[in-house]
């Protein structure tokens, strides 16, 4: 199953209607989801009010906004991703990541920069209690009992009690179990800080890598550490990440591209050329095994993402490589990702 | 008192309150649907919508109550974070102004600001922020700052919060330039630049719910509309004159600060029927297993050998006993244990009973025509601005207000017929602020 997402990050864009746009276009393309990017050192909106505003006006397509770990609280993070699950019933996505800038730091004042190693640290803690704070609550815990006039049964609620390096949280959260149990979590492990996090805590990997040797190899080498972290590595899917430029012609791939492959330039690998070659390339990656799917970045938003939808997963479609609907309704059903159990709940009965 | 022609009646302002989380919300009910699904919201606010109402109100709880050492488990428990659900919420409304409580302990200027502003962006300029001050450790152990803040410094770290966020409100350029913002105070020392251009409203409308002397004196200073509780006429006419007369000091006008006390409203055909479905709400909040509850949070020690039907304890309450957390503690209990040991004398009451009789504090019962009589009355005679309904049935509550009240309020000429403007700031007809730079 071949996985395609695409990012509706736009420059100077605040008001709801065009990202209601580019989601809708990408959800008519059945991506499996859209990101959101989001960070303090930048204009922008904040992306996971964004992508709430969104789900009400789309119907299938999973919502992925990037969430900073460092100077926000863990507890009423965890408690936005969940609400954006419930609000757009079982379709969120978090893309974690931190914020590595002393100006960043000074915007809020309260803790100096610190090396990305370390923040990284954190955004695992940061993972970790969130998962525990979306289990805090069984999925049948309400219960509406009038014989005993309980509304819940408290033996289904927990404290998480958790302590990191730099915070701790008791729990439990005040949000019940959002539908998809947890909501899916995105991390980038193209640098190395990040990747250890990502094998551990991670649904879905990004890796922006310019050939398929160097996609294969990060792909490997996550797969290997989520296993030593007792995961099973089937668990994670890896999407390479690429910038995408489809404003040449139909066929052309620049020269100097190595015959349409991507080419790394500052802001990552970029890809120039026409949808159909786009369209050879996800083919040929994704049949060899490199990655599970991709996550594409349009550099022209609107221009690019109508393309990668009508000329390149249309093509991808008619090949029989990618769903030409949805059969689930979930993030974690457009993935291919089981639903978690809940690591507080006992099965069989006693307790 | 003051009497007006009616040419010049006072406007009337609603607002939505979603059913909260405590025992007003009645669970039990057959239409008592998700206190979870966006469904629920949806259906309020999209009802609070077609009655024109000025906004939809969310409430905060940042931490589980826990009675005895264990979760209370006994009401409604359990909600979504309010700015989410609001911007989705935008999606579904178009005019409805959208109100999220937010702490101003557990949460930074920069951030908050921005969350704030986004949804002010998002909406088109229908967002409000119900700035709260929690003190209690507590509930700091789900955050970062850990501990609590000393109860003296909660009104000043929010006063500073929202001068903060205002100035973020304000750091770019009417034209849409970014500019650096530098502030440096007790609470918070910050430099940078914001991430957004004023929002359409310029600052979302700010409401504050304290009603200590001090809070009235940070409304007055900062609050655009305040959330009370003043159940009688009388009292809300002398709370009202206060907190107006506060405005002078800090240059602003009486309009520029409305007041809106919260309030329930059990409808009837007749007045007899609207008493008695009073009543059978009554008995719905205060189930027997919620009435001894109520008693232990008075009496702080563990009654629960008592039985809901037979008389109160005889022993005192113990002082401060810390049985329930998370919430706001009860003032003088050994006074009101007297207090509730008289009434169950005098009217032969039970636990159960009395509970029920102390605890009443629906607003308006009786005909839509009384309610609307009795709405407007307050509000003529400067008791309130308008009224934060709060329905008991999730998320039906309110259709009945809707359909039956608000068009007698129209007929009453105290009431919109449709929106005027595209902002909550218009709809309660607030002055734009001006922009600082």
């Amino acid at each position: 199953m071949l996985h395609l997402s695409a990012a509706v990050d736009q420059s100077s864009a605040y008001d709801a209607g065009s990202y209601v746009d580019l989601a809708r276009l990408a959800e008519r393309g059945g991506l499996d989801f859209v990101t959101l990017d989001d960070t303090f050192a930048r204009p922008g909106p904040d992306a996971l009010a964004v992508l709430s505003r969104v789900a009400p006006a789309t119907d299938r397509i999973g919502l992925v906004p990037t969430v900073t770990t460092t100077h926000t609280e863990p507890f009423h993070v965890q408690a936005a991703v969940a609400t954006l699950d419930w609000v757009s019933r079982g379709r969120a996505g978090w893309r974690i990541d931190v914020s590595t800038t002393e100006g960043e730091a000074r915007l809020f004042g309260r803790r100096y920069a610190a090396p990305a190693d370390e923040l990284w640290h954190e955004a695992g803690e940061v993972a970790d209690v969130a998962a525990r704070l979306w289990d805090s609550w069984e999925d049948d815990a309400e219960i509406r009992d009038r014989a005993t006039g309980r509304f819940v049964d408290r033996d289904k609620l927990h404290h998480v009690d958790f302590t990191g390096a730099g915070f701790s949280v008791k729990g439990p959260s005040i949000v019940p179990r959002p539908p998809q149990g947890r909501p899916v979590r995105v991390v980038d492990a193209t640098e190395g800080h990040a990747r250890r996090t990502a094998a551990r805590y991670a649904d879905v990997a990004l890796v922006r890598a310019a050939s398929p040797a160097q996609a294969a190899a990060v792909r490997d080498q996550l797969r290997r550490t989520a296993a030593e972290f007792g995961r099973n590595p089937d668990t994670l899917r890896v999407l390479a990440s690429l910038l995408v430029d489809l404003g040449d012609g139909e066929h052309a791939a620049e020269p100097g591209h190595g015959g349409g492959g991507p080419r790394q330039t500052v802001q990552g690998p970029l890809y120039r050329g026409g949808p159909v070659d786009l369209a050879e390339l996800i083919a040929i990656w994704h049949a060899d095994g490199i990655v599970d799917g991709f996550h594409l970045t349009p550099t022209e938003p609107r221009r690019d993402l109508e393309r990668l939808v009508n000329g390149t997963v249309a093509l991808l479609q008619h090949r029989g490589l990618f769903r030409t609907f949805y059969p689930g309704s979930t993030l974690r059903e457009h993935l291919g990702l089981a639903r978690p159990a809940n690591q507080y709940a006992v099965t069989g009965g006693a307790s | 008192m003051t009497v007006r022609p009616r040419t010049s009646l006072k406007k009337i302002h609603l607002a939505a309150h979603f059913p909260g989380v405590n025992n007003t919300t009645v669970w039990a009910d057959p239409r008592s649907k998700s206190q979870i699904d966006f469904s629920s919201f949806e259906h309020l606010a999209r009802t609070a919508e077609r009655g024109l109402f000025d906004f939809f109100f969310l409430a905060e709880g940042l931490r589980l109550r826990e009675h005895k050492g264990r979760i209370h488990d006994l009401d409604v428990v359990g909600r979504p974070e309010s700015l989410t659900v609001l911007n989705a919420l935008a999606a579904v409304t178009e005019h409805l102004g959208l109100a999220a409580t937010v702490s101003a302990t557990f949460n930074e200027p920069y951030e908050l600001a921005r969350r704030l502003a986004t949804l002010d962006h998002l909406s088109g300029g229908r967002a409000a922020w119900n700035v709260v001050t929690s003190s209690d450790a507590f509930t700091g152990e789900n955050f970062r700052r850990g501990g609590f803040l000393d109860r003296a410094d909660r009104y000043t770290r929010a006063a500073e919060f929202v001068a903060t966020a205002r100035q973020l409100w304000d750091s770019w350029t009417p034209d849409g330039v970014p500019r650096p913002f530098a502030h440096r105070g007790e609470h918070f020392d910050i430099a940078g630049e914001f991430t957004l251009p004023r929002s359409p409203q310029g600052h979302p409308v700010v409401i504050q719910a304290g009603d200590s002397d001090e809070g009235r004196e940070f409304a007055a200073a900062t609050a655009d509309v305040v959330f009370t509780r003043h159940g009688s006429l009388a009292a809300g006419r002398s709370f009202y004159a206060d907190v107006k007369r506060r405005l002078a000091k800090y240059g602003r006008n009486p309009g520029d600060l409305k007041i809106m006390p919260g309030v329930t409203v059990v409808l009837g055909d007749t007045a007899a029927e609207a008493q008695d479905r009073a009543a059978e709400i009554r008995r719905q909040q205060v189930s027997p297993q919620n009435a001894i509850l109520a008693l232990e949070q008075i009496w702080g020690v563990d009654l629960s050998s008592y039985d809901p039907d037979g008389p109160l304890p005889e022993i005192d309450p113990v002082a401060d006993s810390g049985i329930t957390q998370g919430r706001t503690r009860r003032g003088d209990t050994v006074a009101i244990a007297e207090k509730w040991r008289a009434l169950s004398k005098e009217k032969g009451l039970s636990i159960r009973q009395t509970v029920i009789e102390a605890g009443a504090r629906q607003s308006f019962i009786g005909t839509p025509e009384a309610v609307a009589a009795e709405l407007d009355e307050f509000v003529q005679k400067d008791a309130a601005d308008g009224f934060i309904v709060q329905p008991v049935i999730t998320p039906s509550g309110l259709d009945e207000f809707v359909d039956r009240v608000v068009p007698l309020l129209q007929e009453r000429g105290v009431f919109r017929t449709e929106y005027q403007g595209a902002t909550l700031r218009s709809h309660l007809g607030l002055p734009d602020p001006v922009w600082r730079g």
